[in-house]
């Protein structure tokens, strides 16, 4: 499906979720409650089939968290950008999808550790780099004395 | 540690047959410090967790506190056999984002790059996957013709791994008036000796029994576990981003993307076999054509992006890199992520090894083809 | 054919005798027993030493680069240079190592090396030791080294070794078989198991021609079998780097190190030597039939000097194995022995029981 199909088919499916085109690619911003049920159906859904899951990232905006997943159609060869923001920037929480996509749950594993985001129903949530007591570095708000200088 | 911790949280589960060994951080297999924790009963594996994180450098925070075309110097230092690919990735977006046109010897000067590149890192593949598999020639073989590109490189812009020759808006320099010359030779010679490569490893018995029908890794399983580059491929994910989402002077050439369904540790060997001939091809198109032109346009002085989200993919030797940059208008990125492709592959190790012997393990890891800097980042 | 200026039983003989002339039988045993020691010694260092040098040599020539150069001339030195730093280096031990096995398994290796290598005919009369069962005394002797191995990687306490020397037993034990198998075929043509008997009979051909085919896959069996039971490449899974960092010797160091390394390239030679005496006519020159100005020219060379030629050979051919050919996997191993080499070698047997009734040998 080209964009303005895919978003006009997008913004049918998902009545809660705010659909537009980004710069690049289209994008759809969900709300937290209804992320995993979004991805299911993204993948599912035999017009959508976004079965690869390339990036799953975070991003510190001063409001709020935002995980952003980039996903690929292998069958249909199109791209979506699927966005939720968390409530609560200082404790974030999320639902995992690495049932979904099984490669998630590593990429989950590095926002954890880098963000601090934390996944419900993830079933190996640990730090994947850094030390337990260590922060969350990509926080902005991330303060460390001795390792970062500040110029 | 988190690592030891799970030690005494799952030591009551361990079944007595099994027993756990640390492959890594200092192992010779794991090419760098990658630590395995393999649970093993006798010589068969049963589970494989990896543990990264020891040469994690925090790249991606250092980059919110320096300029755009200052990124691109960190890009060189992730996956560091595919320098180029990195460094370009970096400026298409910011080419992208700023929507500057890059003139046409750029794209032809990059795209070379990037194959010779691809070529020196599947060079460097082929001899340590020879010498995993105990085969210790490869490694010469490989190092002898991988020179002849390193010294290309190091003509062309100076350095020989960490190349940075991408900047946004061009290259950093001219190409050298022996350049074309030189690749030419290179491909010349190099199209006699890959046969040499063939002769030496491929059609060994010991390495096709080493290598067939282990390490299987279904399409299915590809696609979830994002598996990219020739190990996806081998598996039959069409997953080139060349074809895909063309870049550079890519749309120009004709080339294959190389598929395979099989899925085991010889697939993946082969498909990386052909790539080089693949690259040579892609190589002779373009090197006599080098259109005439700057080799680079002239960009504002302090790079800013508008602000949004940008993200760009290219391919590199181990498979799809992703680069994405959320701008605040600044000129230091907002947020800066990069799309690893080790870090995908990496972890789909224990499907495909699990269940079999200590030896394939290595082998399987071989044929992923891991940069730990790549996966730790 | 009196060519005595190379038997060495009428120097050894005489040597005896001067020294009974001048002290007493138990003092001669003595004086004697030092010398072939310290001999078997200085022998086991230097060939050893050579031998680390020419697979250097060897393996630079197939990876196309030359090697050791610094040290000496065309880097004659270097294996000198290195054997100085192992006796130099601090000898490191685990702290729950088993103290006593610990430093007792390179000894055990060493001496299986040592006890192998008395029964080696090197020319004629040079020879220490000459049972009527010298062959079966090699094959034994020489699976005593298995037992320091597997000592090694037990008592180091690291689960690398011990994979290692499980591997190293599995190995040893099946490849055994087939040494002794194929040796038992070269027995039945020979007659003989004693070692001097079987290179005197090697007097007119050499039993890799005499035995026809038999006798050729025989010799193929014995060397990859042999190369098995050397843990060289490509069946080194008992060090193998890339998967087992070093195997069984990985926590070893300085000469305990040097030990398991020399005791490596000695097995080598022992294997070599094995093949050469009983497959290549050992210290026997060269002879074809009736070309007889051609037998009288190849008489003319020293059995030192065949002997070590053809050794030398035998061990290029092993040192090219290793750098040729990747690794074996344990399972592809086994297999390769039990499902065939071992029956390969039980009709070759038989073969050449047909060859020896029919006599088609003579």
């Amino acid at each position: 499906m080209i964009n303005e199909e895919l978003q006009a088919y997008l913004a049918g499916k998902f009545s809660n979720a705010e659909v537009k085109p980004g710069k690049q690619y289209l994008e759809i911003l969900v709300q937290a409650a209804d992320l995993h049920e979004t991805a299911v159906q993204l993948k599912g859904v035999p017009e959508l089939s976004f079965d690869y899951l390339i990036c799953l990232t975070g991003v510190d905006y001063p409001e709020s968290m935002q995980i952003v997943y980039h996903l690929e159609s292998v069958k249909h060869r199109h791209m979506v950008v699927l966005k939720v923001n968390t409530a609560d920037r200082v404790d974030p929480k999320v639902d995992t999808v690495s049932d979904v996509w099984q490669t998630a749950k590593y990429h989950e594993r590095e926002v954890y550790d880098l963000l601090g985001v934390k996944f419900n129903h993830h079933t190996d949530l640990r730090r994947l780099f850094l030390d337990d007591d260590y922060g969350f570095p990509l926080r902005k708000d991330f303060k460390d004395e001795v390792r970062i200088v500040e110029r | 540690m988190s690592e030891t911790k799970e030690i005494i949280i799952t030591s009551d589960k361990i079944h007595t047959d099994e027993y756990l060994v640390n492959m890594g951080p200092q192992h010779p297999s794991t090419h760098g410090v990658l630590r395995l924790l393999v649970r093993l009963e006798g010589e068969m594996v049963h589970n494989i967790q990896p543990h990264v994180g020891y040469i994690h450098s925090g790249i991606e925070k250092m980059c919110e506190a320096i300029s755009y075309p200052q990124v691109i110097h960190l890009t060189d230092r992730m996956d560091y056999l595919s320098a180029h690919m990195n460094n370009e990735a970096v400026a298409l977006c910011i080419e992208n984002a700023l929507q500057v046109e890059v003139p046409e010897r750029v794209k032809y000067i990059r795209t070379i790059m990037d194959e010779l590149s691809r070529l020196a890192s599947h060079q460097l593949w082929w001899c340590v996957m020879g010498m995993d598999l105990g085969a210790l020639t490869t490694f010469f073989y490989g190092l002898r013709d991988r020179e002849h590109i390193l010294d290309i490189f190091e003509e062309t812009c100076g350095a020989r791994m960490t190349l940075n020759y991408s900047v946004p808006g061009g290259v950093m320099f001219d190409i050298h008036p022996n350049f074309q010359k030189r690749v030419k030779e290179f491909i010349k010679e190099f199209r006699k000796k890959l046969p040499e490569y063939d002769q030496l490893l491929t059609g060994n018995v010991i390495f096709q029994e080493r290598t067939n029908d282990i390490g299987y890794l279904s399409l299915e399983d590809a696609i979830a576990w994002g598996v990219t580059g020739p190990s996806g491929r081998g598996s039959g994910f069409s997953c080139d981003v060349r074809k895909h989402q063309p870049y550079s002077a890519y749309p120009l050439v004709q080339f294959e993307e190389k598929l395979a369904t099989k899925g085991d540790t010889f697939t993946r060997y082969r498909l990386r076999m052909e790539e080089m001939y693949e690259s040579l091809h892609i190589i002779e198109q373009l090197i006599d054509n080098i259109p005439e032109g700057d080799y680079a346009v002239k960009m504002k002085g302090v790079v800013k992006l508008p602000e949004g989200e940008f993200y760009q993919r290219v391919e590199t030797a181990r498979g799809e890199f992703g680069v994405y940059i959320v701008s605040d208008g600044k000129k230091n990125p907002y947020r800066v992520k990069f799309r690893s492709p080790g870090f995908s592959n990496l972890f789909a190790l224990n499907k495909m090894a699990a269940g079999h012997k200590i030896a394939d393990l290595v082998a399987i890891m071989s044929t992923l083809d891991l940069v730990i800097p790549d996966i730790d980042r | 054919m009196g060519f005595n200026i190379y038997d060495f039983s009428g120097m050894t003989h005489n040597m005896h005798l001067w020294f009974l002339e001048r002290m007493s039988p138990t003092a001669t045993t003595i004086v004697e027993w030092t010398i072939i020691g310290v001999s078997y010694m200085l022998f086991v260092a230097l060939f050893g030493l050579f031998l680390v040098y020419a697979e250097r040599k060897v393996c630079a020539a197939f990876q196309q680069r030359l090697g050791p150069m610094r040290v000496g001339y065309w880097g004659l030195l270097q294996t000198i240079a290195d054997f100085i730093k192992l006796l130099m280096k601090e000898l490191i031990m685990p702290k729950s190592a088993d103290k006593f096995l610990y430093n007792l398994a390179p000894f055990i290796v060493m001496i299986a090396t040592f006890l192998a290598m008395a029964v080696l005919p090197f020319a004629k009369g040079l020879q220490t030791l000459d049972f009527d069962i010298g062959i079966f005394y090699v094959t034994a002797v020489s699976s005593v080294g298995v037992i320091g191995i597997l000592i090694a990687g037990w008592s180091s306490n690291n689960k690398y070794s011990l994979i290692g020397a499980m591997r190293s037993g599995a190995q040893i034990l099946s490849y055994e078989l087939s040494v002794s198998l194929s040796l038992v075929t070269i027995i039945i043509l020979a007659g003989s198991m004693q070692l001097s008997v079987v290179v005197e009979s090697q007097r007119d051909a050499w039993f890799i021609f005499k035995g026809h085919i038999p006798a050729l896959i025989a010799f193929v069996i014995f060397l990859i079998a042999g190369t098995a039971e050397t843990n060289r490449g490509p069946f080194d899974l008992a060090e193998a780097e890339s998967e087992l960092t070093a195997g069984f010797h990985t926590e070893y160091s300085g000469i305990k190190f040097a030990f398991f390394f020399l005791a490596e390239y000695i097995n080598m030679f022992i294997v070599a030597a094995m093949a050469t005496t009983v497959f290549l006519g050992g210290w026997m020159p060269l002879h074809f039939g009736s070309f007889e100005s051609f037998n009288v020219v190849m008489d003319f060379i020293p059995p030192l000097v065949w002997f070590f030629m053809k050794v030398l050979g035998v061990i290029f051919l092993i040192m090219w194995f290793k750098w040729t050919f990747p690794r074996l996997r344990v399972d592809q191993i086994l297999t390769l022995e039990w499902k065939y080499l071992l029956p390969i070698n039980l009709i070759n047997i038989l073969l050449m029981s047909l060859v020896v009734l029919t006599k088609f040998h003579l």
